[in-house]
């Protein structure tokens, strides 16, 4: 029997399996951050499903004490939104990359997200295909020499997340792999999220890709590198003495250098406001990056859409109202029928 | 039904002209796809269900919804054969063709008998419409000598009838149709009720009025008109009592899904992605969300057949419908279905060719690709339904073998199958059997690949229950305990238990008893919708003198139990399919046995007369 929900740990969550991702590995921090949440979320263990498809991040099931389903390369977010919409009460959670999600997957990552079903969806970008052993992926930067393109990679990389939005996300974040407060903060918020929670993760891949977000993740660094979003705030980062803020206007951001005493709303600094109606300002969050701007790190966009499971859950229930429940003489029938007498 | 207060004729009119008896019957109506062909063909169908008779169907349709008017890749023909005895064919040749315009006509006059009745619009017939239709030369003369030509303006009638409404003329032509069938239902003795009240609650304000009218008119055109002598009357035909309707293949699978829904008491997830000529499926089962059905339509096929997976590992049951492409696009979901050993339900409503093919043709051929068509080795369950009213009974079979066996099952249904309609004995609810879902909730012992001794199943346990939670995936696992295993004997351990548990399934088959006589010279091999030709041809054959007899194959994997014993019973087998020669080579690989093919590759069905000639090559004589 399982635990009572108030008595749950974090080793409640760890599964009996030896981890098998290489030492360093940024999916490490990811796993235990996750099982450190689980036991506040308030909900019994057997009620957890982690859906995987195939790659590094997609071994994350074996270590969850909870059901889990590794499935099949890029597919997991159907799998998921086959088992949501059969079963609403359960909180499924997919474990995807950069490779699994948006390149071979990428179709179903569109529609699941279009759809809003109620997911979390956890997309660990370290840029680059590690578990075949170094190939580029959809994410990895212009010009990065790898094993399959030696010469540099000459296709231009997505941004995970204004696909997202672009595919009409309703939750929208980003986080990094061993920060692990942003990481509690931004996956408590998916989970608390009612629809699709689309949360991209900078992972490192210690072997293939190291050090591909290497500022962001030293605690030193990140103050420079890293735009933390409060919902409410204004965009500001840096450290004293080199305090700076991000100004959108017309869609346009503009980095404004600003003093260390200096309001940031007086000067001009754009509010963050995640419940922004049009997707278009996340999509400007989204886009910045280094070197000209900061990685934003938090929630971009937290909108309301009633999710996919719950609009079927309500079809069914009208038409049960509406025609009585199903009655199945009545439907071998039909319409038209004629008696052949014996 | 509604209840309707119409000017209805009598179904058979008072003698003022005579009667002549027949046996049977078959009607071919041919028009453009616009024409509503289908529709005529269907209403025709079921008045002559209503009046007792025993009867098969073949649309036979273009995939273009709308090809260029009156060109020959626009036409849509409907043929329908009925009878006082029981048939079980839509009949190789048309007796009554009747043709909207000169490319209806020139595109199936291949297919009526000699002498038969050609009815034709003559209104249609202009030099510009044969032109369009490739004639180069009037064709009715040579017609009038080769068969009994009527012609009739249809066209003129029609709006001679509406002329008092404010119909266009646009919107009045397109009630001919309707002129068609109701001089149909007069030349056979149809009741036209049926067909009235449909139309009264169908349509409505004036297009209703010109439907209703224009039907009569044609029926009323019979009777008076010096074009028919006489009419014609097929008496009810002997069958088994019971309550029946007209069912078609398509409609009887998605039936049987919603039965075995309610007789597994589990409900059904149902994930498709539109194509031909599996959508209805989709269609009719999205009807039924008060069975607490979630049809889900999907990305694409492979997210539909994911979806079906991801809910059966939820507690449901999962069913994907598709056509050969869509089969192969699942096959690596379906593939790991196998090695989770999940239950799943996939329909394959197959059609002619590889790639897109003739997608709206009739082919048998992919029984290899379900069997093979995985990578390594990955055997499941596969069954075809034999006739339209089988695709019931069928479904409710393959959720039961999913559910029991923890395996998928392939369902092969036919575009034949799909489109043709019978008469269908509806069978007693309460009589149904029933086989309610167990899930393993004792966490005790619990293992997720501990199976069952008898059947070798895993259990069946579901997320929400505490104390069972579990890992599973499609990288081979340790038997038992259901860890990640890549020990070679371990391997070597669960690709044995697979096969094993896939065969064990033969158990339970029922022997096969032969058609016609229990051993001999020749036997037919059939599966699937030939059904019904082949066993009309070994009738016939038989009637001749032939010591011929025929056996059809429900289970193609694993297959009855008793099959290499009656193969060997006789001196001669000949399987007949609509493919290259795929189940023959099954039986040759199987049993040995030097099965001969009977194949054929046209979109089309067999006719009586094709395999009735190769059981006459094979027995010589004649």
């Amino acid at each position: 029997m399982s635990a009572p929900i108030a008595k749950l740990t974090k080793r409640d969550f760890e599964s009996d399996q030896e981890i098998r991702w290489c030492p360093g590995c940024g999916d490490y921090s990811v796993l235990a951050n996750v099982q450190r949440l689980m036991p506040e979320l308030g909900i019994p263990r057997e009620n957890f499903v982690f859906v995987s498809g195939i790659g590094c991040s997609s071994r994350f099931p074996y270590y969850m004490n909870t059901y889990g389903f590794h499935t099949i390369h890029g597919r997991a977010p159907a799998f998921a939104t086959g088992i949501k919409l059969s079963r609403p009460e359960l909180s499924v959670w997919v474990i995807t990359g950069d490779g699994d999600g948006l390149s071979i997957g990428g179709n179903h990552m569109l529609h699941v997200l279009r759809r809003n079903v109620d997911l979390q969806i956890l997309l660990f970008n370290n840029r680059i295909y590690g578990l075949t052993k170094g190939q580029y992926s959809p994410t990895s930067r212009m010009g990065m020499r790898n094993k399959s393109i030696p010469m540099g990679v000459i296709d231009s990389p997505l941004d995970p997340l204004a696909f997202a939005l672009g595919a009409g996300a309703t939750f929208v974040a980003r986080t990094v792999d061993v920060d692990a407060a942003s990481l509690q903060d931004v996956l408590r918020r998916a989970h608390d999220h009612k629809g699709a929670a689309f949360v991209e993760i900078l992972q490192n891949c210690p072997v293939y890709n190291d050090g591909e977000w290497a500022e962001i993740e030293n605690k030193k660094t990140r103050v420079e590198a890293g735009l933390p979003l409060e919902h409410g705030g204004p965009l500001v980062w840096g450290a004293k003495g080199k305090r700076r803020g991000i100004r959108i206007e017309h869609g346009v951001p503009q980095v404004i250098a600003l003093r260390d005493d200096e309001d940031p709303i007086a000067a001009g600094i754009t509010v963050h406001d995640e419940k922004h109606e049009s997707p278009g300002y996340a999509t400007v969050l989204a886009t910045l990056a280094p070197p000209e701007f900061p990685i934003p790190v938090g929630v971009l966009r937290a909108v309301e859409r009633p999710s996919y499971e719950a609009l079927l859950d309500k079809q069914i229930h009208d038409a049960t109202q509406a025609r009585g429940a199903g009655d199945l003489r009545k439907l071998l029938h039909g319409s038209d029928t004629w008696t052949v007498e014996g | 039904m509604a209840q309707v207060q119409a000017p209805v004729a009598s179904p058979h009119p008072s003698g003022r002209k005579p009667q002549e008896r027949l046996d049977r019957v078959a009607i071919r109506f041919a028009g453009d796809s616009g024409d509503g062909v289908q529709l005529t063909g269907t209403k025709f169908t079921e008045s002559t269900a209503l009046a007792g008779n025993d009867l098969s169907t073949l649309p036979d349709f273009p995939a273009e919804i709308r090809a260029p008017a009156g060109t020959l890749a626009g036409v849509s023909g409907y043929q329908i054969h009925f009878s006082s005895e029981d048939i079980r064919t839509p009949a190789d040749q048309a007796d009554v063709l009747v043709a909207f315009n000169p490319a209806a006509l020139r595109a199936s006059l291949g297919e009526v008998r000699r002498s038969g009745m050609v009815i034709i619009n003559a209104d249609a017939f202009t030099d510009r419409t044969r032109e369009r239709a490739g004639y180069t030369a009037d064709p009715l003369p040579d017609v009038r000598e080769r068969y009994r030509l009527v012609e009739i303006p249809m066209t003129r009638l029609t709006f001679e009838a509406l002329k008092d409404l404010s119909l266009s003329q646009s919107e009045a032509g397109r009630s001919k149709n309707f002129f068609a069938l109701g001089l149909m239902y007069w030349l056979y003795g149809r009741p036209i009720e049926a067909t009235v009240a449909w139309i009264e609650a169908r349509f409505e304000g004036e297009i209703r009025e010109a439907n209703r009218r224009v039907l009569m008119a044609g029926y009323h055109f019979g009777e008076t008109s010096e074009l028919f002598p006489v009419s014609f009357e097929v008496p009810s035909a002997k069958i088994e009592p019971g309550v029946y309707r007209n069912i078609t293949g398509n409609t009887a699978l998605a039936l049987g899904c919603v039965a075995a829904s309610v007789t597994m008491q589990r409900p059904l997830v149902v994930g498709a992605y539109p194509i031909t000529p599996a959508t209805d499926v989709l269609q009719e089962l999205a009807k039924h969300r008060n069975f607490g059905i979630k049809t889900f339509q999907a990305e694409d096929e492979i997210a539909a057949a994911a979806v079906a997976v991801g809910a059966s590992f939820a507690g449901m049951l999962g069913l994907t419908v598709t056509s050969g492409p869509g089969l192969l696009l699942k096959q690596e979901t379906i593939n790991l279905a196998v090695v989770a050993e999940l239950p799943l339900v996939i329909v394959d409503v197959q059609r002619a060719g590889p790639s897109t093919g003739l997608p709206t043709k009739e082919e048998q051929a992919d029984l290899l690709c379900a069997l093979y068509g995985r990578s390594s080795d990955s055997p499941l369950p596969i069954l075809a339904p034999a006739t339209p009213g089988e695709c019931f009974s069928v479904m409710l079979e393959a959720f039961r073998l999913a559910v029991t066996y923890m395996t998928p099952v392939i369902v092969l249904s036919d575009s034949y199958l799909a489109n043709s309609a019978e008469p269908w004995r509806i069978p007693d609810v309460e009589a149904l059997p029933r086989h309610p879902v167990k899930f393993r909730t004792e966490a005790n012992g619990f293992m997720p690949y501990l199976r069952d001794a008898d059947t070798l199943a895993r259990p069946w346990a579901i997320p929400g229950t505490p104390g069972l939670e579990h890992r599973i995936g499609g990288l081979e696992k340790q038997d038992g305990r259901g860890n990640v295993s890549y020990l070679p004997e371990n391997h070597q351990r669960m690709t044995d238990l697979r096969r094993e548990k896939v065969a064990r399934i033969a158990r339970e088959i029922a022997p096969l008893t032969p058609y016609g006589v229990d051993s001999g010279k020749l036997l037919v091999v059939g599966w699937g919708g030939t059904y019904g030709a082949i066993t009309t041809a070994v009738d016939e054959a038989r009637a001749r003198g032939h010591d011929v007899a025929s056996v059809h194959l429900r289970h193609l994997n694993p297959f009855a139990p008793n099959l290499g014993d009656v193969l060997r019973r006789f001196e001669r087998v000949l399987v007949a399919e609509l493919n290259s020669g795929q189940l023959v080579r099954l039986l040759r690989a199987e049993f040995l046995v030097p099965a001969e093919s009977l194949s054929k590759v046209q979109g089309q069905p067999f006719k009586v007369s094709d395999v009735r000639a190769a059981i006459v090559r094979l027995l010589g004589g004649e």
